[in-house]
Order: C-alpha cells, then structure tokens, then sequence
C-alpha cells in the first residue's frame, strides 16, 4: 500500500554539519492509510546505491524533533503521521556526489490487528543537485 | 418502501488523494455532500494528524464542526486503531486498553459522533469494560465484522454473547461488506497477472474461488501446478475470503448500527463485480436497517502500482449504484471537479 508514494523526489540533499557533509537526507512517507505511534515502526532501511546504510546510522525527524532507531522504539508521545513526510537522514561521512543515486527505503511496522509484520518498500532514483 | 437506509462515505475511500495532499478535509466532505451521501466516517488519526498520541488541537475540531454544518452533513463514525502492541514485546494491560477506548469514545463525542469502530481483533471483555462510559456519552461503539472473520465465527459469536450478557445497548457491530466477496475480484487477479502469476492458474483459482472449492485444496492444486511465491499468494487469499451469505446479518440486526460499503472496483456501468450489492440491500431492507451505508473504497492498493487511482469517480459510482438499489429518483451528481 502506497509502496510507490514512500520516497518523495524533492529536498534530496547532503547534510551538512560545519561545513562538512556528514551524510544526506529525502523524505519518506509512511505506506498506511492512517499514521502509526513512533514505537511501532520496528525498522527503516535506507540504501544508497545498492550499499545498505547501517540501523544505527539512519535519523528519523519529524516537525523539529530527530531520533535514533532504537530511540523511537520507546517513543509513545509523537506520531508519524498519514501522509507526513518525515526526514529520513542517513549518516555517511563525505555525504554523496551530484547527480542520481538510486535510493531504497523500506519500513517494517508492527500493526496491532495484523497477523504478520509488513515490510513495504519503495526504490526511486533520485537527483541530487550540485 | 420509505427509504430509512442512508447512504454516506468513509473518507478512508479517499485515501489515495489525502495521503498526497491532492484533497483537504473539505474537499473530501463537499464531495460526499454533492452526491447525497452526507453521512460521514473516518478513521481518527488518518483525518486528525495527532490522534491519539499527540491530541488534536480545538481549532481543528471547529474546523471539522464547521465543514460538517456547511454542507449539511452527519458525522456518523470515528474509526478507532487501539494499538494495543504499542509496546514492543508485551501486549498493552487490560486496564490500558479499557482507558485508550474511553480517549476515544472523548474524541468520537467531541467529534459529534455516533459510533465509533473497533478493529475486529479487540476483546470483547475490553469493549464490555469501556460501555458503561460509551452510554454516558452517547456513543455506541460497533465492532468491525470484516473478513476473514464473519458472523458464524467463533470468535464474533464471543463477542455476540459477551454483548447480550452485558446487556448494554452500547456495544454493536459494523459488518464490511467485503466479507460477501462472491467472486474473485478482477482487480485483484490483475495485480497477481501483474507481479507474475501464470495465467493459467491465476484463471484457475478465479474459477476455484466461483466454484466455493475449500481455500486449502486450491493452494495444493496450485502449488502442483507449479505455482510459488505470487501465485501460492493468490490462492491464500480464498482463506481470506469465503463468500458468507449477506442474509448471515439478520440475526444480529439489533447491533447492527453501521455498514462499511466496501468495494474494489465499480465499473462503468455501475456494478461492482464481487460483491452482492443487490443482495445485500435487500437484506438489510428486510431486516429494517436504518442506518447508513458509507463507502468504503479499497481498490486503491490493487491498481497503484499500475495506475493513479481517481477514489472520487470510484466513489460516485458506487454511489449511484446505491442510490437505485435504495430507489432514489434523483442521481448522484458531482457538481464541483476535485482539483488534481
């Protein structure tokens, strides 16, 4: 579900921490019809060129707030919700070059009324500007 | 025959749309309005960004209020989630449980709704908890009877009991029509022909599903037929799917407060091809339902990948398809284009 709207094409872009690109960024929405409490979303894996960035180096930010993975696991104050586009950062010292890189991201979720886990993801080629 | 069904949407339907900030709120009402279905559900947090972990703000709550007023609509109900895994490794107390249905019930009310939808998989013992303070409120809270699960079920049959006993009018179901699947639907098969299914077994198992064959011995024919992974995923679907007659409902017709009007597909002439809407009405006519029937369109999820989903024309259809099987004269009309 929603599989193809997860990966949003705008605001693709290094991160940048003292003049040092420590990583890069896109938006990432959910694939669900509604949102889910940030203790439920098990696990994000973001890839860069077919090169899978490690759990303890994706960032997840929503409206003004940045978590780790493990930390959301116990977050039971804020949401990720339908439709938002949450920052997804992945931390990559150098960041990335200019041009396209294809970008994987999949969410696992744990739905309470489901009898499995979903994971759902999504693969766009993205461009990054110089 | 008095029309006392009323026809609505769930803005579930519209789902494609809100997700990608194609329709607002109010574009999603207006639309519901314009085609005489001004009943409406939705699912609280899927409508409201914050619910329930955040709350929601009272001017959004105005706002919903004054949408509602302006296009001389009823808010019929609030679906609720309970994510009752919230916490990893452990399932939320019973007591929890009991207090996170009674938030709900504070938002179905501050809402103005009359109901509001539990998912199937909560316990009854939690919904019987949670209803002395629904009746304070005036709300009733409704289960969802959705397949795989369906009335001769035991555990519906649990819940039918546990209500009597309880004998609080507060509790009640909300069947979804999809659970009257009597034919494969072709969106589906086309999204299994999609992602790889031989055609052979995907004709196979459409026909099986036709022929009610047991869900077990069709994924064994399929399997020695050859077929794996989509295709053993398509014959897992008729476990999913068993075809309960709509006339399952009478029996329950005093819980039955809400209909989810689930479709897949409505085609150009009106018809959605699975699912027995002919029959159904005249079910419920006969077991003198006087609620609403409230769209609920999931075709979306079967033809997104090859395809943009348009849920207004999907939901206007169905909505003429209601409106004749409930013998209204006039034709739902969409009078003002959603912008895309």
């Amino acid at each position: 579900m929603m599989d193809n709207k997860m990966i949003c094409t705008e605001q693709f872009e290094n991160v940048v921490e003292d003049g040092k690109a420590v990583g890069f960024s896109f938006l990432g929405r959910l694939p669900y019809y509604r949102g889910l409490g940030l203790s439920m979303v098990e696990d994000i894996q973001v890839s860069v060129d077919d090169a899978k960035i490690a759990r303890e180096d994706v960032r997840f930010s929503v409206r003004g707030k940045t978590y780790t993975l493990d930390e959301m696991e116990t977050v039971y104050d804020d949401r990720w919700n339908f439709g938002e586009k949450a920052t997804i950062i992945a931390l990559k010292p150098g960041g990335l070059t200019p041009g396209k890189h294809k970008i994987e991201f999949a969410v696992r979720m744990r739905v309470s009324y489901l009898p499995f886990v979903p994971t759902t993801k999504d693969t766009k080629e993205l461009d990054l500007a110089a | 025959m008095s029309n006392q069904i009323k026809r609505g949407v769930s803005l579930y339907s519209y789902q494609n749309e809100t997700f990608q900030g194609k329709m607002t709120l109010e574009d999603c009402i207006r639309t519901s309005a314009e085609l005489g279905a001004n009943g409406i559900e939705i699912i609280g947090e899927q409508t409201f960004w914050g619910w329930p972990e955040v709350g929601v703000e009272d001017a959004a709550v105005a706002n919903w209020h004054e949408l509602i007023k302006k296009y001389d609509c009823v808010p019929v109900s609030h679906d609720f989630m309970l994510d009752y895994k919230r916490y990893k490794g452990r399932v939320m107390p019973f007591d929890e449980q009991v207090a996170s249905v009674k938030k709900d019930i504070d938002f179905g009310a501050r809402l103005g709704m009359k109901f509001i939808r539990a998912l199937v998989s909560i316990e009854p013992e939690v919904l019987v908890a949670a209803a002395p303070y629904a009746e304070e409120k005036g709300i009733k809270i409704l289960i969802e009877v959705h397949a795989p699960l369906h009335f001769d079920h035991p555990w519906i049959i649990r819940h039918a009991e546990a209500f009597e006993k309880s004998g609080s009018d507060a509790l009640g179901f909300l069947p979804d029509m999809g659970m009257f699947l009597f034919k494969f639907p072709p969106v589906w098969k086309e999204k299994f022909l999609r992602i790889g299914v031989p055609k052979n077994i995907a004709d196979y198992i459409e026909k099986a599903y036709e022929d009610r064959v047991l869900s077990e011995y069709v994924i064994l024919n399929v399997r020695e037929m050859g077929g794996e992974g989509p295709a053993l995923g398509m014959a897992e679907t008729l476990r999913h799917n068993a075809a309960f007659e709509p006339k399952r409902m009478l029996e329950h017709m005093s819980r039955i407060h809400n209909i989810h009007g689930k479709f897949y597909q409505m085609d150009e002439d009106y018809v959605e091809p699975s699912i027995p809407y002919d029959e159904i009405v005249k079910v419920l006519h006969q077991g003198g339902y006087k609620g609403f029937i409230c769209s609920e369109y999931e075709g979306n999820r079967w033809i997104e990948d090859a395809e943009e989903p348009d849920s207004v024309e999907q939901v206007r259809r169905q909505q003429v398809m209601l409106a004749r099987l409930l013998g209204e004269e006039t034709v739902p009309t969409l009078k003002t284009p959603v912008a895309a």
